[in-house]
C-alpha cells in the first residue's frame, strides 16, 4: 500500500451538457408508458473532444497549463478513427507542445485504463502531472433502452504526485472477453445481447469479482468506506450490486444521477468519482469500480488538499443550468433523421494547411498583446491595431478570459442545425475583442451587457474535416476553488 | 495633393432593368447598359480609349467587358471592391482621364447573382478571408444580415430605443423607399408597403425582419466620362465630379473594444474627405439628393449620421419628419435604394450615379426633386467594423 500514497488525484472537474432532454419525451414521441427523469444532451456543436476540452479547462483552473506532462483522453465516441483526439485537446487546453499524449478507447472502462496508465508514469518517474480528461456521447436505436439510458458529459482528472486531493491507497483489475454491449465499426447505434446475459454474465459477476478482489487484496470490508462510486447502466442494477456487495444504498453508494444525466458511458464512474469527491471531507475513504469487458477498482484515501475546492458547487450549479429540448431536435441534433438542407451553398472543404497555420490562433484562441501601448488583439497580428508598431508582441490567451456582451443578433439565414445563429461581440474584462457565435443560450434571456465565458466548439463538418474554434456563451458557472 | 473637382465630367449612363433577369446573362446585361451610355453621351463603342468594368464575382478580368462589347485591345481593367465596385471602377476611370491620358472612358458595372440558386450571398472562403480571422476556416458562422443587425441591437441600445420604437423607425424608412421604389420602371419591386407589412414580417436576424433587407438582383450600369472641357462638346447638361473617395479599414471594429456598432467609421471618413474636397462645409444644407447603400435598413439610419445629414443619435427626428422623403429637404433614394431598385454588388454604385445623374438633369419623371445642385453616393462594402466604403459627390 505504501508504494501509491504519494501518487493521486491533484484537481477534478465534471462538465456536464447544458440541453436536457426528458425520457417523457421520447417515450411520447413513440406512443410508450410516461417514464421518469432526463438525460444530459450534448448541443449540435459539442461531441467527446469539445466536451472533454470544458472538463479539461476547468480541471486546470488555479494550475499553470506548462506544468502538464501528459494528457491521456479516453472515449468509446471519437470524431476521428484514425487522428489522435488527446492532441487536438491539448492544443485547444494551451498544453505545452513537449508532452506525451495518447487516446484510450474501445471500453467503457478506457477512463480508469487511462488513470492507471497516468498513475504508473507518475511512479516510475517519467512526469509529474498527468491529465486524464473522459467523454462520451452514445447514442442508442431510436425506441430503444439504450437511448433511454444514454446521456452525455466529460470529467478530468489531474494525477500527480503533488497536492493530491486524493491519494490512491490500492487497485485491483480484471479483464474479461465478453460480447455484453459492443458497437463494429459499422454500427452507428450500441448493440447489446439479451438483457438477462448482460446483467448475470456481464455486470453482475465482473463487477462483484473485481470488488471482492481488491477488498481481499488490502485486507479491507464495506464498512471502511464513506464512499463507494460504482458503474452501473440504470438504478436498479446499481441497487442490486450494492446489495449483493454488502454496502448501504442510503447514502453510502454514489447516486448515478441516473433521472438528471443518464448513463454518460466512458465518462460515468469518472463524473461520479468527481462528484463524491466534492462532497468529501478529509480523511475519507473512498472505493470506485468502472465496469467495461472487465473491472477496474480503486481506493482512494481524501487528504487536507480537498480544502481547496468549494464542496458540493461545481455539479450542483451544472445541473441547474440546464435547458431543455424536444425529441424532434435530439434527432436532428444527432443527425439521425435528414432534414432539408438550409437554403445555401455547400461549405467548402477546409485547408488542412491553413488549419495547421492557424493552429495556435484557432485552438488555443490565442491572439497577441502589444508590448509598446499594451492592446490586447485576436486574432494575433504583426502590426498592432491601436500604436501600429511592427511586431513588438507577447502571445496572450483568451479562452479562459471572461467577458460581456456589446452586441449581438439571432440569424435566422445563417446555415446551422440548431437555427437561429447568435453571433456575438465579446468584450473581454482585461481588454480585446472577439466577434464569435453564441451557444449554449436562451435566445430570449440574451441582452448586451450580459457576462459570457469562451467554449470550444464544433463549428463545422466537410469534407471529412471536422473544424474547431471557440463559442462564447452565457456565463455558466463560477470558480471551482475557494 | 490636388483635387478631382472640377475636372472631370459625366456625359453618358446606363442601367438595365434591375431584378430577377433570369433571361439575361452578364453579357447580355453589358450590352444594354452600355449601348444605353453610348447613346446617352453620342459616342460610338469605338470612342472607348480605356475602360474599367466593376464586378465581385460575375467574370474575371478586363475580357468579360471586352467580348460582349467587341472593345478592340484597348485597356480594361476588372475592379472589384466588395460593395464599392462599382464606384471605384468609376473613380479609376474619372482618374485615367483628369491624368490626361485618355479623353474617353467607360466605367461599367455588372452582377449576376440570380444564376446562384440561393438568396444572399455566397459564404466562399474567399469571401471569409476578408471578413475573419487569419484563418478563415475557424470562424464565426457568416452572413450579411447577422451583421448588421447587430448594429441595430447596438443602435438601439445606446440611445435608449425599445425594440418596438426602433423597428418603428427602420420600418418608416422602408415604407419610403418602396414607395420612391414604385415610381422607378427599372427597379426590382415597385410595390408600396405599409408600416404593418415591414413590422411583422418573418425576422431574418434579429431585430432585423425581411423587408429590412435589400434584394437580390441581377443588372448593370454603366458611366461615360471624359474631361470637363471636352464634355460640352458631347452635350449640354453633363454632370460634374466633384469628389470621389473610398475609405478602407484595417478591421479595427473587429478586434479594438473601442468601436461601439452605433456607426460606422469608414462612412464617417469616406464623408469627412469627400466633403473636404468638394469645399462642402454643411452637407445637411448643401446636398440636394443622396443615395445611400441601404443593403439594410439600419445601414441608411447610421449611414444618415455618419454623412453628418443628423445629428448623431437624432435620425430618428429628420425620419419621423419626413426629412428624407421624395418632398423632404434632403431626398434620400429616390430611386428605391438598394432596397426597391436592387442590388447586384459590381454594379449598385453606377445605379446610384445614374439616378442622381438623371435628377440633375431633372429628367427623374414622377421622382424628380425641386433644383438639385448637388448630389452624393455612398457605397458600404463588407460590415460595421470592417467596411470598404465610397462617397462620391457630382454637381451641374
Amino acid at each position: 500500500m505504501g508504494e501509491y500514497k504519494v501518487v493521486g488525484i491533484r484537481n477534478f472537474s465534471v462538465y456536464i451538457p447544458f440541453y436536457r432532454l426528458g425520457r417523457g419525451e421520447i417515450a411520447q414521441a413513440w406512443g410508450r408508458k410516461p417514464l421518469s427523469g432526463e438525460k444530459a444532451v450534448a448541443n449540435h456543436d459539442e461531441d467527446s473532444i469539445t466536451m472533454a476540452v470544458a472538463a479539461g479547462m476547468d480541471c486546470l483552473t488555479g494550475m499553470d497549463a506548462q506544468s502538464i506532462d501528459g494528457l491521456y483522453f479516453a472515449s468509446t465516441t471519437f470524431p476521428y478513427k484514425e487522428k489522435q483526439s488527446a492532441a487536438l485537446i491539448a492544443a485547444a487546453l494551451g498544453l505545452g507542445s513537449e508532452i506525451f499524449t495518447a487516446d484510450f478507447s474501445s471500453s467503457l472502462r478506457a477512463g480508469m485504463s487511462a488513470m492507471r496508465s497516468a498513475v504508473d508514469a507518475i511512479k516510475a518517474g517519467s512526469a509529474k502531472n498527468v491529465m486524464v480528461c473522459v467523454a462520451d456521447m452514445r447514442t442508442g436505436y431510436p425506441n430503444g433502452g439504450s437511448e433511454m439510458d444514454f446521456g452525455d458529459g466529460a470529467a478530468s482528472f489531474i494525477l500527480s504526485n503533488d497536492k493530491v486531493v486524493a491519494a490512491i491507497e490500492g487497485n485491483h483489475t480484471v479483464a474479461d472477453e465478453i460480447n455484453d454491449v459492443w458497437r463494429s465499426d459499422k454500427d452507428t447505434f450500441v448493440q447489446s445481447w439479451e438483457d438477462r446475459f448482460v446483467r448475470e454474465k456481464g455486470y453482475l459477476r465482473l463487477l462483484t469479482e473485481a470488488v471482492w478482489g481488491i477488498l481481499k487484496k488490502y485486507d479491507m470490508a464495506p464498512k471502511d468506506f464513506s464512499k463507494a462510486v460504482f458503474y452501473a447502466p440504470n438504478p436498479r442494477l446499481l441497487n442490486t450490486v450494492s446489495r449483493k456487495l454488502g454496502f448501504d444504498n442510503n447514502g453510502q453508494v454514489q447516486d448515478s444521477l441516473y433521472d438528471a444525466l443518464g448513463n454518460t458511458g466512458t465518462a460515468l464512474v469518472p463524473m461520479l468519482l468527481s462528484v463524491a469527491l466534492e462532497q468529501a471531507v478529509a480523511g475519507d475513504r473512498i472505493l470506485f469500480a468502472s465496469y467495461g469487458d472487465g473491472c477496474e477498482a480503486y481506493i482512494l484515501k481524501v487528504t487536507n488538499q480537498i480544502n481547496r475546492y468549494r464542496r458540493g458547487d461545481r455539479v450542483r450549479s451544472q445541473l441547474v443550468s440546464r435547458k431543455s429540448i424536444n425529441y424532434q431536435k435530439y434527432l436532428r441534433w444527432r443527425e439521425i433523421i435528414p432534414v432539408e438542407p438550409p437554403a445555401r451553398p455547400p461549405l467548402d472543404r477546409p485547408s488542412a494547411v491553413a488549419l495547421w497555420r492557424d493552429s495556435k490562433g484557432g485552438l488555443g484562441l490565442y491572439g497577441v498583446k502589444c508590448l509598446e501601448c499594451g492592446a490586447i488583439q485576436y486574432p494575433a497580428q504583426r502590426v498592432c491595431i491601436r500604436c501600429h508598431t511592427k511586431e513588438k508582441f507577447v502571445p496572450y490567451r483568451f479562452a479562459d478570459k471572461k467577458g460581456t456582451l456589446t452586441t449581438f443578433s439571432h440569424d435566422n439565414l445563417a446555415a446551422t442545425t440548431d437555427p437561429p445563429v447568435t453571433v456575438a461581440v465579446v468584450d473581454f474584462d482585461e481588454g480585446g475583442r472577439i466577434m464569435c457565435d453564441m451557444t449554449d443560450k436562451d435566445p430570449e434571456k440574451v441582452e448586451v451587457g450580459m457576462p459570457v465565458e469562451m467554449t470550444f466548439r464544433k463549428i463545422r463538418f466537410s469534407g471529412s474535416i471536422y473544424d474547431y474554434w471557440w463559442k462564447c456563451r452565457p456565463m455558466r458557472t463560477g470558480n471551482p476553488l475557494k | 495633393m490636388e483635387s478631382i473637382k472640377d475636372r472631370v465630367a459625366i456625359i453618358g449612363m446606363g442601367c438595365t432593368k434591375f431584378g430577377e433577369n433570369w433571361d439575361m446573362s452578364p453579357a447580355d446585361m453589358i450590352v444594354d447598359a452600355a449601348y444605353e451610355a453610348f447613346e446617352d453621351a453620342g459616342i460610338e463603342p469605338k470612342d472607348v480609349q480605356a475602360a474599367w468594368l466593376g464586378t465581385y464575382m460575375s467574370g474575371l478580368s478586363g475580357q468579360t467587358l471586352a467580348k460582349p462589347l467587341k472593345l478592340s485591345y484597348i485597356p480594361i481593367t476588372r475592379v472589384e471592391n466588395m460593395c464599392a465596385t462599382g464606384s471605384d471602377a468609376l473613380r479609376n476611370a474619372a482618374y485615367a482621364v483628369a491624368a490626361g491620358v485618355y479623353d474617353i472612358a467607360l466605367a461599367l458595372g455588372v452582377e449576376k447573382l440570380k444564376d446562384n440558386g440561393f438568396s444572399g450571398l455566397p459564404d466562399t472562403e474567399l469571401v471569409q478571408g476578408l471578413n475573419f480571422s487569419e484563418n478563415t476556416y475557424r470562424s464565426r458562422t457568416f452572413t450579411a444580415p447577422g451583421h448588421f443587425a447587430m448594429m441595430a441591437t447596438a443602435y438601439f441600445n445606446t440611445y435608449g430605443l425599445t425594440p418596438e420604437e426602433g423597428k418603428r423607425t427602420l420600418g418608416m424608412i422602408e415604407v419610403k423607399n418602396h414607395h420612391n421604389g414604385s415610381l422607378h420602371p427599372k427597379a426590382h419591386f415597385q410595390q408600396e408597403i405599409t408600416l404593418d407589412t415591414v413590422i411583422n414580417a418573418p425576422i431574418i436576424a434579429w431585430p432585423l425582419g425581411l423587408y429590412d433587407c435589400c434584394g437580390v438582383s441581377d443588372g448593370a450600369a454603366a458611366a461615360i466620362v471624359t474631361r470637363k472641357e471636352l464634355a460640352r462638346d458631347f452635350r449640354s447638361d453633363p454632370v460634374d465630379i466633384k469628389a470621389l473617395q473610398i475609405a478602407v479599414g484595417p478591421q479595427e471594429g473587429y478586434i479594438s473594444a473601442e468601436y461601439d456598432w452605433t456607426y460606422v467609421e469608414e462612412t464617417l471618413r469616406a464623408g469627412q474627405m469627400a466633403y473636404q474636397e468638394a469645399g462642402i462645409k454643411n452637407p445637411r444644407q448643401e446636398i440636394s439628393i443622396a443615395e445611400v447603400h441601404d443593403c439594410f435598413s439600419i445601414t441608411e439610419m447610421v449611414t444618415y449620421e455618419d454623412l453628418q445629414f443628423s445629428p448623431r443619435g437624432r435620425a430618428k427626428d429628420d425620419i419621423e419628419a419626413g426629412f428624407f422623403n421624395l418632398d423632404g429637404a434632403l431626398p434620400v433614394n429616390t430611386d428605391g435604394g438598394l432596397k426597391c431598385f436592387g442590388h447586384p454588388i459590381g454594379a449598385s454604385g453606377l445605379r446610384m450615379m445614374y439616378e442622381i445623374y438623371k435628377q440633375l438633369q431633372e429628367k427623374a419623371g414622377p421622382r424628380q426633386i425641386k433644383n438639385p445642385t448637388l448630389g452624393l453616393t455612398h457605397n458600404l462594402g463588407g460590415t460595421p467594423g470592417s467596411a470598404t466604403t465610397s462617397v462620391l459627390i457630382v454637381g451641374n
